[in-house]
């Protein structure tokens, strides 16, 4: 054999299509049907909160005093027209449930969105640059894990008042801390990979390191981790409305309609136990979807 | 010829993939002979491994054994239950794996992983009770002592991170080698190793080869270390045997294309200032391989005829080869 | 200028962690010495070969250089200028010129970038390209030329075997248009007929492109086969360098003798005698006094024990340091020990 031929000529043809990660994730991630069925059951609730003046039957502060605590259609004194009864000022129930969705749903993507972009800089910082950085964020992280959640924002609503902003505040001052502590474990283990060696080598900036090449290959975890809190604040607003101290009336929110059917959960079950539902079923959709997200998409789950 | 000890004859294994079938294993016939040393030679993608895994019964969903008989000594190892197969795997038939750290326990004392062969398989233990335990002890530390750890008592005590890659690698060789398997299986037993260490390890299998009279099969991807110490080579490309033969002749006489290439490209010294030829191209991808030559696509020689299956040919007394351009057919 | 490099006396030491009680006793680091006192040169358009095995420091010492990790003590000269003395965008400006191939195909290469962004990323840092057009284009050219298709320029990294991998690390090293490349065991975690034809490349390329290689491995076959000058590490120093020829035909250090020794050769039918070493590699965390070599040297003396050799010219730039080098003796011909 005389001098080889150009290698070019010999290196066989790779696949057809560019398969990012990411698409090759979300291909698993469409494949399993039960973490499918519950991200449809979430994008409908969305739908429904966005779409609430359209897809409610009635106005959900309307009082209707003729009404009080109407049972569901299917009992005895029930009309259709309200399908699952009236409360204690006859307040349609399902028109009000599908105005809570609004805010259970804008409170707990807000506050996830908040602490997420928080604790990515804050881990990103923290475990690359390490030093005296990583001290005071540690501190910091350490000194806030140790309070406990509920009462320190119960705390600090008495302290702020009622209001929209000032629930998510309250939820978001610890929330940070968890994709915080993820994003920094992930970025210790990420920066001492020979592709980021490779990036210093070739003289990136630390910038360009930090944002370019760990935070794509850290962003799955982080996501995967971010959704499955979202269920936990979701109910952490719910327990504020319950007590009282989250949104105010006669807005309508989940936690609150559950409180205010304590008094009469004997005679008029339905008042409680409908808005008790739709956290049940909307946080269950969440939790089951975000565990096929992390089957699918967190390489720390992948075989 | 006598009965072979261990006689393979047409091994056949697949994995299911999500891509499709991967046939890693071909219609492979190996066979060994009481007391030589066989080494397999083969890249990723050989097939060298996975061969050995079925022979031991290791292979585990997805894959699975399609077709082939395997005899040990005359018995037929695919016929066993697994309950027969794990008193055979340790006792007649043992295996060292390549990395030697992720192979031993981390959480278990050498001295107990030694002892967990002899509990299984030695049968001229005491009963039970301390006289048990001690004939145990005192076996583990002679195993110890045979591979050449020094202070063979106390290190019985002693977790395998403790231990350097090449001792931990010997302690295996200890665990295989503890009730005397009539063959041992060296899984790639120097990839990991230091050259200077990798010499020690050899000579030890070497050693203990003499003393017990044992077959070995050594894989390897490295023709250097199959040259100085296999009686018999086994080449193995994309599944399938590609040349068998007496390892001087196979070395100085290679038949087939991809021996010739692989002998042909190793960089060492004495090819300094010559080009190097590699082997152009890749190993084809396993799933839905074409019936035809499957070094065609990389092949100097390759022509028409080619495009066909092409079984092993005789190409001299104990020399087989899978090219229709050397050696005659089988009958 | 002949000498592109230039390596005087450089260090790189690792200081262990001392507990609360050892601050409190005053108890001193432990030091582990990765890189002791090693001093070399390379000339433009050779290829240092730099051998050892696992724990001699050669890939600490490979990135010292580029100041990968920070040498702790000596000086690094490319080119003329002081590496170790530059400021922060002096040294950006030196990487385009000196670059690194690393061992791992796998994990040299960030997963979720594709391959034009990879090999594109020194046009972008450096501002080699006028354009995205023009980068696209350079970046196709360089892929081409290591043996990769323009088809597939936007796959990731995931969807090629390991040869192929490599030979984007390749590609990237070489498309900032360097002189000089530290070669990290390039072909050790490949098959042995991708190695062949990875390593056909690198020496194309270094013919095509004028470039001056430090070749780091463990595979002594290798090294006798491509470079032109070797240094033999252990345990951090360098204990026997000079041209290959010289020291493939007569070895001097008793290690080096050993390390040849050991290499199992294809030519070699049946076994042949060696020289055996006893005991393991020591422990970086604990190094030998003395001669570093001296705990498994079957030539040791006491003055092994207590007192480094220093470095002795043997031959015609060929250097080695042991105490017996004027005894000439040869392992090798007594036999197996």
């Amino acid at each position: 054999m005389s001098a080889p031929p150009a290698p070019a000529l010999l290196v066989p043809e790779a696949p057809q299509k560019a398969e990012s990660i990411f698409h090759r994730n979300l291909a698993t991630f469409a494949a399993n049907r039960l973490a499918m069925a519950s991200a449809v059951v979430v994008v409908l609730f969305v739908l429904m909160a966005v779409l609430a003046p359209f897809v409610a039957p009635h106005d959900p502060n309307e009082t209707d005093l003729f009404r009080r605590m109407q049972p569901p259609a299917w009992l005895p004194g029930g009309e259709w027209s309200y399908a699952l009864g009236c409360d204690a000022l006859g307040r349609d129930i399902l028109s009000r449930i599908i105005y809570g969705a609004r805010i259970s749903i804008f409170i707990g993507t807000a506050v996830i969105l908040v602490a997420t972009s928080i604790g990515i800089l804050a881990g990103l910082a923290s475990g690359y640059l390490r030093g005296w950085v990583d001290v005071v964020i540690s501190r910091i992280v350490d000194i806030l894990l140790g309070f406990p959640y509920l009462i320190f924002a119960i705390g600090l609503m008495a302290m702020m008042g009622p209001g929209l902003w000032n629930i998510i505040l309250a939820l978001a001052y610890k929330e940070w801390v968890i994709p915080c502590r993820v994003v920094r474990g992930e970025t210790l283990v990420t920066r001492e990979l020979e592709y980021v060696e490779a990036a210093r080598a070739l003289g990136a900036s630390h910038w360009h390191i930090m944002l370019r090449e760990i935070l794509p290959n850290i962003l799955s975890p982080v996501i995967v981790v971010s959704t499955i809190r979202m269920a936990h604040v979701i109910i952490l607003e719910a327990s504020l409305s319950f007590l009282g101290l989250g949104v105010q009336p006669p807005t309508a929110s989940w936690g609150s309609m559950v409180a205010d059917g304590r008094a009469f959960i004997l005679e008029a079950w339905w008042v409680s136990t409908f808005p008790g539902l739709a956290i049940l079923l909307l946080v269950l959709a969440i939790n089951v979807a975000s565990q096929g997200l992390r089957d699918a998409f967190d390489p720390r789950f992948q075989e | 010829m006598s009965q072979p000890l261990l006689d393979v004859r047409g091994l056949r294994t697949v994995f299911e993939t999500r891509a499709g079938t991967v046939c890693a294993v071909d219609g492979v016939d190996v066979s060994v002979q009481r007391g030589e040393c066989l080494g397999i030679v083969g890249e990723s993608g050989s097939g060298k491994s996975v061969t050995f895994a079925s022979v031991m019964g290791l292979v585990k969903s997805p894959g699975r054994i399609e077709a082939g008989t395997i005899l040990l000594d005359g018995c037929d190892l695919r016929g066993l239950t697994p309950k027969q197969m794990r008193a055979v795997r340790g006792k007649d038939i043992a295996m060292t794996m390549q990395d030697a750290l992720t192979a031993l326990n981390p959480a278990l004392t050498v001295g107990e992983q030694i002892a967990e062969v002899f509990d299984a398989h030695d049968d001229t233990l005491p009963r039970r009770g301390a006289a048990r335990a001690r004939a145990i002890r005192d076996k583990s530390a002679e195993m110890l002592g045979l591979v050449g750890i020094p202070s063979a008592e106390s290190r019985l005590r002693q977790y395998p991170h403790e231990f350097s890659g090449g001792m931990r690698q010997r302690i295996m060789i200890a665990i295989a080698l503890a009730c005397r398997p009539k063959l041992l299986i060296a899984d790639e037993p120097t990839t990991a190793l230091d050259v200077t260490i990798q010499a020690q390890v050899l000579e030890l299998i070497t050693e203990i080869r003499a003393r017990l009279g044992m077959s070995v099969v050594l894989i390897t991807h490295d023709l250097g270390v199959v040259a100085e110490h296999c009686d018999r080579v086994m080449v193995m490309y994309a599944g399938q045997v590609v040349e068998e033969g007496p390892t001087a002749e196979v070395i100085a006489q290679p038949q087939h294309p991809y021996t010739r290439g692989l002998l042909a490209s190793i960089p060492r010294p004495a090819l300094r200032g010559q080009p190097i030829q590699p082997i152009e191209g890749q190993v084809p991808d396993l799933i839905g391989l074409p019936p035809q030559c499957r070094f065609y696509s990389r092949c100097p020689l390759h022509r028409d005829a080619c495009l066909a299956p092409v079984a092993m040919r005789s190409a001299g007394p104990n020399r087989r080869v899978r090219c229709i351009l050397s050696g005659e057919p089988v009958e | 200028m002949k000498t592109l490099l230039k390596v005087d006396s450089l260090s790189k030491h690792y200081e262990g962690r001392r507990g609360l009680i050892g601050r409190l006793t005053g108890a001193p680091h432990t030091v582990v010495r990765a890189v002791n006192d090693v001093s070399f040169s390379v000339e433009r358009g050779e290829i240092l070969g730099l051998i050892g095995e696992s724990g001699c420091g050669k890939s600490t010492l490979g990135r010292a250089i580029l100041r990968l990790h920070e040498p702790t003590a000596g000086r690094v000269h490319f080119d003329g200028s002081e590496v170790t003395a530059l400021d922060a965008p002096a040294l950006k400006a030196l990487r385009r010129r000196m670059q690194i191939i690393f061992q791992d195909p796998y994990a040299s290469l960030n997963p979720r970038r594709t391959v034009a962004q990879i090999v594109g990323l020194p046009l972008r840092l450096h501002g080699l390209a006028a354009s995205e057009d023009e980068a696209r284009a350079i970046t196709a050219r360089i892929c081409e030329r290591v043996g990769l298709k323009a088809n597939q320029l936007d796959r990731y990294p995931h969807q090629f075997s390991g040869g192929q991998r490599q030979r984007i690390g390749i590609a990237r090293a070489l498309v900032s248009n360097p002189e000089f490349i530290v070669c990290d065991e390039p072909v050790s975690a490949l098959d042995v007929s991708i190695q062949a034809q990875i390593i056909a490349l690198l020496l194309e390329l270094k013919r095509e492109m004028g470039l001056t290689y430090l070749f780091i491995s463990h595979d002594i076959s290798v090294i006798g086969y491509l470079a032109d000058r070797v240094a033999v590490m252990y345990l951090g120093e360098i204990v026997e360098m000079g041209p290959v020829e010289a020291i493939l035909a007569r070895p001097r250090h008793p290690y080096t003798q050993s390390l040849m020794s050991a290499v199992p050769e294809v030519e070699a039918s049946g076994r042949r005698a060696r020289i055996r070493l006893t005991g393991d590699l020591p422990s970086p965390l604990h190094p030998p006094a003395g001669c570093k070599f001296h705990t498994r040297c079957p030539l040791a003396l006491d003055i092994c024990r207590t007192t480094a050799p220093l470095r002795e010219t043997v031959g015609e730039g060929h250097i080695a340091a042991c105490h017996r080098l004027g005894e000439d003796i040869s392992l090798l011909e007594d036999g197996a020990a």
